[in-house]
């Protein structure tokens, strides 16, 4: 693969310190808009109506949904591949993100989780509009967002806010903590002078640092120190909206548990709602009402927090739970393991049908033939699979 | 791992001596300090660490970054060896001192008797060579066998390691190999020579899940296979509880707890270890609403506080007495196996548990 270049997304991007790799990868996006739907996408679709119709129509009851502050609809992103010195010649697409269905309702938090490659990540930079759709449509707050230039966009960015992973290469390291706060504050432009100044100041205090670290320098402050900070800088514009992308990831195990306390708190107190993607499926059970589970560009399943951790139903799920081991060593020993062979197959070429039917022990013809749409079969529980199972993993 | 000059062999110091070995545990490590001189002061990594390991069994030792982990195990690498930085105290490995032991002896051992798996296989491997010959090369360090026999083992060891299509994929360069893979190719690297002793910092922190538990049974398998002590280094409490037979907590340079597996998850002792025990997420519980953190955070190695480097974060820091804020406690003997440093009364500690912290976990 090393004579083709990928546009690839960055694993953990910093905020506008890539701007160049970000407008590069929005520029080859653009190239190809409003691609047509293939084949397959259109069986899928005619299939899914027809499974909605025949189970409980509970896409249908969630479209009318008036709690959705986001509403996602066939979202694809793919990026294309390019082969040649001169003349860049696409010979095919990444499809990081093929055709997702979900909505984020007010006030919730919604764990997006899944392994790398999963397309989570880029799923997250699509609803914030870091990336332009090839495919589908993001509503947000009742209005679609898909295409918005990036003019368009502006006035909408300050209720859509992204908290990123790595908190030493997502601050500017030669501006104060006092100018990374208040920058998106002066780009949004109502505050000025002393009323931004006091503005910052009650910011850092609301993630619980000091005022007086204002004129410091992000060096001089530790890991957990510095992701309040970027947290700080995402709620300065008053957001309907934060997209946290591993927020904690990066950050020791006690300073970890201070950070998550605190997007707990800064929810109940702000009334925020958080798209949170993570791998960490135990960071995601405690913090989502909602998750979801991505495999290779698509949502496998769906379901608030106590049906996915207790009642799973897709394999994949099942896979993965059974692969986080808990800390508890009698437990553990006891617990079942499903060990998945290989490595997760590339979004270059997903296998067709079912994604996961390479690696899944409960594949039949079916599986290889058929793709399985994600259908309700439980009140909010959603599952993408021809043999789904309840099954006790944790 | 850059070059770092090698450090003459002090010939004052007696070398080890055959007396030495008896009854001695395979690894004992006694009273180890790593110093760094650095213009902001002096680093105290690691601050007197004691432990012992025999073969067979797996040490997982538990921190948060800045608590030394990684240095003592450099140092048992004999890899701390810069002109600023100094290694005192003493590292048995099958009876031989390797603090005292000559630069040579111990690059001799390093590789054949002890290896290492890293982090991150990317940057531990060389971009530019194959993997196979970087397999080859470390193999033939330590055995005098051509190039082509030493491709066989290398071929032998990536398959071993579940590396699909070993004879094919020994002529791939890194970057071709997936994370997991890579990982696989280093473990293999590592066990080219059967080491006895096998340290892993943190061999599955850049992994996915799937792929952490394959490699996780892939260490049970090879332990089972070659008997060799393992020493894993992780701040994934799941991870410990699921391959390690003790556990070391080590908090500023320093072990706070020492003990089997089950006791240290079920009746720990030290407030820190509950504290880690008590802010990590679980997948197999909905916790409450607010996790119980440790507040603030893991102090500088530069100004480590007085007393017992934990008290600033302890809660329980008043319960134990004047003591804790100018006396270092040392680790005392609880139970057999079982070792905790702190200087609240046996008593306090398993009530504090029992009642306070156990029913939160």
């Amino acid at each position: 693969m090393n004579s083709h270049e990928v546009a690839k997304p960055a694993a953990a991007e910093p905020a506008g310190a890539d701007a160049e790799a970000e407008a590069a990868v929005l520029s080859t996006v653009r190239s190809e808009p409003g691609r047509p739907a293939t084949l397959t996408k259109d069986d899928r679709a005619a299939e899914a109506a027809e499974a909605a119709e025949a189970a409980d129509p509970g896409g249908a009851v969630e479209a009318a949904d008036p709690d959705a502050l986001v509403r996602v609809t066939d979202l694809q992103v793919h990026f294309p591949v390019t082969s040649g010195a001169l003349v860049a010649r696409k010979i095919g697409a990444v499809r990081a993100v093929d055709g997702l269905d979900f909505a984020i309702r007010r006030g919730e938090t919604l764990g997006l989780v899944g392994e790398s490659g999963s397309g989570k990540s880029t799923t997250g930079r699509a609803i914030a509009r870091l990336l332009e759709p090839t495919g589908g449509k993001v509503e947000f707050d009742g209005r679609d967002i898909t295409h918005l230039s990036a003019r368009s966009m502006r006035p909408l960015r300050r209720d859509i806010q992204m908290i990123f992973q790595d908190p030493y290469t997502s601050l500017n390291p030669r501006h104060t903590v006092g100018s990374i706060i208040a920058a998106p504050l002066k780009i949004v432009g109502d505050l000025s002078g002393d009323a931004l100044r006091a503005r910052v100041r009650e910011l850092l205090e609301l993630v619980g640092l000091s005022p007086e670290h204002l004129n410091r320098y992000p060096h001089e402050f530790s890991g957990g120190q510095r992701q309040r900070i970027g947290i700080a800088r995402a709620l300065a514009t008053d957001p309907k909206l934060v997209i946290a992308d591993e927020p904690v990831s990066a950050l020791d195990v006690s300073v970890r548990a201070q950070v998550v306390n605190l997007l707990g708190d800064l929810q109940s107190e702000l009334g925020l709602t958080y798209l949170f993607i993570a791998h960490d499926l135990s960071v995601v059970r405690h913090i989502s009402d909602r998750v979801a589970v991505m495999y290779l560009g698509t949502i496998v399943e769906m379901a608030d927090r106590a049906g996915m951790y207790e009642h799973p139903l897709h394999p994949y799920t099942h896979a993965l739970l059974s692969a986080v081991p808990v800390p508890d060593p009698a437990k553990q020993h006891r617990r079942e393991r499903i060990l998945l062979r290989g490595d997760p197959p590339t979004p270059l070429n997903p296998p067709a049908a079912c994604r996961f039917n390479p690696r899944c022990w409960k594949a039949e013809d079916v599986c290889r033939t058929v793709e399985p749409p994600l259908v309700e079969i439980q009140p909010g529980h959603q599952v993408a699979c021809h043999f789904p199972e309840e099954r006790e993993l944790v | 791992m850059t070059e770092q000059p090698e450090r003459e062999p002090t010939p004052d110091q007696p070398a080890s001596g055959p007396t030495a070995q008896a009854d001695r545990p395979y690894l004992d490590v006694r009273d180890l300090k790593v110093m760094f001189r650095t213009d902001d002061g002096d680093v105290h990594a690691v601050n007197g660490l004691s432990f012992a390991l025999e073969r067979g069994r797996t040490l997982g030792i538990v921190g948060e970054s800045g608590s030394g982990k990684s240095a003592a195990s450099l140092a048992v690498m004999g890899l701390q060896r810069g002109r600023r930085t100094t290694v005192s105290g003493e590292i048995w490995l099958d009876g031989e001192n390797l603090v005292t032991a000559s630069a040579e002896r111990v690059r001799s051992l390093r590789g054949r008797e002890m290896a290492m798996i890293f982090q991150d296989p990317l940057s531990a491997m060389h971009p530019y060579f194959k993997i196979g010959d970087q397999i080859i090369e470390a193999y033939r360090v330590h055995h005098d066998v051509s190039k082509k026999a030493a491709k066989v083992r290398a071929v032998e060891l990536l398959d071993r390691v579940g590396i699909p299509d070993a004879r094919r994929r020994v002529d791939s360069y890194p970057h071709e190999f997936s994370g997991g893979m890579r990982q696989r190719a280093m473990i293999a690297m590592a066990l080219s020579c059967d080491p006895s002793l096998l340290i892993a910092d943190e061999p599955t922190t850049a992994l996915d899940v799937t792929v952490q538990a394959q490699i996780l049974d892939l260490l049970n398998d090879l332990q089972k296979e070659f008997n060799s002590a393992i020493i894993i280094i992780t701040h994934d409490l799941g991870v410990v509880a699921e391959i390690a037979d003790e556990v070391l907590v080590m908090y500023a340079g320093n072990a706070v707890e020492h003990g089997g597996v089950q006791e240290i998850f079920s009746a720990p002792q030290h407030p820190y270890t509950w504290g880690l025990l008590s802010s990590i997420t679980r997948l197999d519980r909905t916790r409450a609403d607010r996790l119980r953190a440790v507040p603030g955070n893991p102090p500088s190695l530069i100004a480590v506080p007085a007393g017992c480097p934990f008290h600033p974060r302890c809660q329980y820091a008043d319960l134990a007495g004047p003591a804790t804020r100018t006396e270092r406690p040392t680790l005392e003997t609880v139970a057999p196996g079982h070792r905790v440093a702190c200087h609240l009364p046996v008593e306090a500690r398993v009530r504090i548990f029992r009642e306070e912290v156990a029913p939160s976990l």
